[in-house]
């Protein structure tokens, strides 16, 4: 018997021409040929060398790419580049404020050590952040649920929760 | 200034919040390509023909290896290093055309971009013509000896007393069998390897690596380098748990395609790829025995492991090493038996041994408890070992019984009803479960560099690594501590081969080596400098420097285990005690609070302590509750090769949890008196969640995961009995 197969897991695709897009991070544009499959993802770390946003599965299984698109959360691996034009991306490298002290949530995630090995703190940190401009950070209960898309393979969950709810609460208005 | 014992917050804490802390796949180095995977889909057999035209067509792509042109490296053997399987050739690479697992790599794409590689590697085709070879099925029928069956760490057999003797005649007996399913690290970040070689032929690799002096070493070898010819850069490694103690494959390959290219190669695994190209904890069934007296005094425990291993590698773990040891029990006896498939070979995940048989151990002696109608944790405490009568050896110390009392009562365990199936909280059952963790505390040789500066800052550097547990905090402030300088003035360096040597990360050890030998160097250092001439008596060795006017001063320290391995055992403990909540409508369990209690020797830093040990009962509860590679028998692969179905713990599965570090101390193990407490953290949690399910149904399901459908057969299966 034999097997014949091709390294395709699914359907191949031709590498053809880029296109260009211009991203706007952060608040700063840039001006990139992708390929049509480029996401967001390799896009940032790649290309623009912004290695906050973190690569855990590159499915939208784990949420380490967790970025803001025009406010809201999305998995930066399940965007391509070109869907992102025009849209304003932030990342963990543009939350800190103008005056570049850091983001109440990055100081909460300190305080509260709300990670160990870091690899899926940016994308927790954005998160958060969406979490909490979405109202979802009414109770721990409420938290868990809204941030049960980042998963934290160290197990800093609790902790996590902690610097998400104090942070909700002390910018409540 | 006493920086030992302190909360301090993560020196590394604010380049991870701001993302700027670089993991494996994140330096960019010039004209850097991108390599990709082709993984052959037999389980056994050869390659008969692959086709790389299409492949090598596409714009971008700049080649494609195969066994058929990849450059034949020297593979000069090495000493298997202790993160090694003692037995068997370890894969190599592109090597030739046969095939021994399910998913291993055939070919190598490399391009100009990440895109271009992957989708380059689906254009290769190839032929294989499957051969027998182990199987996939495992069954026990076909068990062996480990082939090196009289080392010690796990022995074929191993016997005190006469076991089964005792067991015949005892009054009072259980035994059952238990599963433990194939677990996967599933470390957030994949492993990642970029390979640079110079103008003069030498090698740099950013690797994911618990060892990065391991990496070396290997790489060394394989290629036919010499040692200063190849230095591996590891400063942030994102979880790893085990999954990066080895040098894997894909080290070798991304080398390989560096050396091709003629340029710097990134090789980042995927996902899926994780499931076949680095190890996982091996799928095992243990039997286990038990008798004792009508008091409640063990007289036998007999254990039997049967793990899974490839076939072209021996790997054997201490699943039994704690049968021994744990409890004071008249006899015991235990046997080790592996079992070949054709797939890759298994490595060691966090706790390696320990957790797989303490699982079955503990389950076992709550079925004991149960049958002599005692509390579990008074039947614990009824069979406490004072010693080590495995070893016949005093512990250097041990404090599991004030691990016992202080969980038991932070926990609330009087609150709890002896009667199965009797708590309530609504419709759900409610049920307490307790069970002891234990990992042999262990040091090996560590050395480092210490660098004192007259104003008053100092750097300390060595090869170790922080995959998380948080070796840069702990190590700075053992140094601050020791030369009496605060916090914020030292700056400890780890992850790069060029440094001093360190041993592997893992084990627990980290603390107990370089801690040890951080300590020891700045004792030498502050020695040393007390020795130069016009040094005064008790001032601060800062003061000396400036004083004599030298800009600086650097010593090498180093420690090693001292000689009490000869004359005690020396262990690490836990108790930790679970409550779970079951639906008996669907059968699913949820974990509202876990309390653990642990004797890790001195704790350097209760806040990264206590992050690692609840990191620890959250892994814990996945594999009491979710966690399983589900494993195709007839294609021998791994169905669920992913975050999807490949469970692990999110935000919802998690509420309260509780750690405790109790009063401890082990200065007979070393002058820190540190032991350890990373396999502890997750040792024992499953067994105490399972324990905890059975007060809360009645149901005794030995096989984890406790998942619904095993829940609600079970409860079918006691219906209809
Ligand atoms: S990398 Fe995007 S969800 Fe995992
Ligand atoms: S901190 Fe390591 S995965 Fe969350």
């Amino acid at each position: 018997m034999e097997n014949a197969s091709t390294g395709a897991e699914g359907g191949a695709v031709q590498a053809r021409s880029t296109m260009r897009v211009t991203l706007e991070v952060n608040g700063r544009e840039h001006a990139l040929d992708v390929q049509a499959r480029t996401t967001l993802l390799d896009a940032l770390r790649d290309r623009l060398h912004l290695n906050g946003t973190k690569k855990g599965c590159a499915l939208g299984q784990c949420g380490a790419c967790t970025v803001l698109m025009d406010g809201e959360r999305v998995n930066a691996c399940l965007v391509l580049a070109v869907m992102a034009q025009g849209r304003h991306i932030t990342t963990i490298e543009g939350l800190r404020g103008g005056d570049g002290l850091l983001h109440p949530l990055q100081r909460a995630f300190l305080d509260h050590d709300g990670f160990q090995c870091g690899y899926c703190t940016p994308g927790q940190i954005m998160s958060g952040v969406g979490c909490i401009e979405e109202g979802h950070a009414g109770s721990r209960a409420e938290i868990r649920q809204y941030m049960s898309g980042n998963i934290c393979r160290c197990g800093a969950y609790v902790n996590i929760v902690e610097a998400i709810f104090e942070t909700a609460v002390g910018t409540r208005p | 200034m006493g920086a030992i014992g302190k909360p301090v917050a993560r020196v590394d804490g604010p380049a991870k919040v701001t993302g700027t802390a670089t993991y494996a796949a994140e330096f960019h180095p010039e004209n850097m390509a991108y390599a990709a995977l082709v993984h052959g889909t037999i389980p056994r057999g050869w390659i008969k023909s692959i086709a790389t035209d299409a492949a090598e067509s596409v714009p971008g792509v700049i080649a494609v290896v195969t066994h058929l042109n990849a450059p034949r490296l020297p593979w000069k053997p090495v000493d298997a290093a202790p993160v090694d399987p003692g037995e068997g050739e370890q894969l190599r690479p592109l090597h030739s055309d046969e095939i021994l697992f399910a998913g291993q790599p055939i070919a190598l794409v490399i391009a100009e971009s990440q895109e271009t590689a992957r989708a380059a590697a689906a254009l290769v085709s190839f032929t294989c013509v499957p051969s027998d070879g182990a199987g996939l099925v495992f069954d026990r029928a076909r068990a062996r000896p480990p082939s090196d069956g009289t080392r010690e760490s796990y022995p074929a057999e191993w016997e005190r007393g006469d076991a089964e003797g005792a067991f015949a005649s005892a009054p009072r007996r259980i035994e059952g069998s238990y599963l433990q399913p194939r677990l996967f690290h599933n470390a957030m970040e994949p492993h990642a390897t970029i390979a640079a070689w110079d103008d003069e032929g030498k090698l740099t690799l950013w690797d994911k690596s618990q060892w990065v002096d391991n990496v070396r070493d290997q790489i060394t070898r394989n290629f036919g380098l010499a040692e200063d010819e190849v230095r591996v850069i590891s400063p942030f490694v994102g979880g790893a748990f085990g999954s990066a103690l080895r040098c894997w494959p894909h080290v070798t390959m991304a080398a390989m395609a560096a050396r091709i290219a003629r340029r710097p190669v990134r090789l980042e695994l995927t996902r899926r790829e994780l499931y076949t190209a680095v190890g996982y904890r091996p799928y095992t069934l243990q039997d286990v025995k038990l008798a004792a007296d009508e008091d409640g005094r063990l007289r036998s425990v007999i254990q039997t492991a049967y793990g899974l291993t490839s076939a072209y590698e021996d790997y054997g773990e201490e699943v039994l090493d704690p049968v021994g040891m744990l409890y004071d029990t008249m006899s015991a006896r235990t046997v080790y038996r592996l079992v070949e498939l054709d797939t890759n070979t298994p490595t060691p995940m966090r706790g390696p041994g320990a957790v797989t048989g303490v699982f079955a151990l503990e389950m076992a002696i709550d079925e004991m408890a149960d049958a002599m109608d005692m509390d579990p944790l008074e039947f614990r405490l009824k069979n406490y070992a004072e010693r080590d009568l495995k070893k016949d050896l005093p512990f250097s110390s041990k404090a599991l019984r004030s691990c016992y009392e202080t969980a038991a009562l932070r926990f609330g365990w009087e609150k709890r009803d002896p009667r199965r199936r009797a708590m309530h909280d609504g419709n759900m059952l409610v049920g307490y479960g307790m069970a002891t963790a234990v990992w042999p505390a262990m040091q090996a040789p560590a050395s480092v560099r210490i660098r004192l500066f007259a104003n008053g800052t100092a750097v300390v550097r060595t090869a170790a690594s922080d995959m998380g547990p948080g070796t840069y905090t702990s190590m700075t402030q053992v140094a601050a501590d020791r030369l009496d300088l605060p916090v914020e003035r030292v700056t400890f360096e780890l992850g790069d081969s060029s440094l001093p040597m360190a041993p592997v990360h893992g084990g627990s050890m980290t603390m107990a080596s370089v801690g040890n030998a951080v300590a020891a160097g700045c004792k030498k250092l502050r020695d040393d400098i007390a020795r130069l001439d016009g040094a005064e008596d008790g001032e601060h060795p800062v003061e000396t420097l400036m004083r004599l006017r030298r800009d600086s001063f650097e010593v090498d320290g180093a420690a090693e285990p001292g000689a009490e391995a000869g004359t005690h055992s020396s262990y690490a403990f836990g108790a930790v005690f679970a409550e779970v909540r079951v639906d008996p409508d669907f059968g699913t369990v949820r974990v509202p609070r876990l309390v653990g209690a642990y004797d890790g020797g001195v704790i350097v830093n209760p806040r990264t302590a206590r992050s690692q040990a609840i990191g620890g009962m959250v892994q814990g509860i996945g594999m009491a509750l979710m966690e399983a590679g589900e494993w195709d028998d007839r294609l021998g692969r791994v169905m669920n090769a992913n975050l999807a179905e490949y469970l692990v713990p999110v935000h919802a599965d998690v509420e309260e949890l509780e750690a405790v570090f109790v009063e401890s101390e082990d200065r007979i193990f070393n002058p820190l008196g540190v032991k350890g407490i990373a396999e502890i953290a997750l040792c024992g949690v499953a067994p105490a969640i399972a324990n905890a399910v059975w007060h809360a149904t009645g149901l005794r399901i030995r096989e984890l995961p406790l998942t619904p459908d095993r829940l609600l057969m079970a409860e079918q299966a006691a219906r209809t009995s």
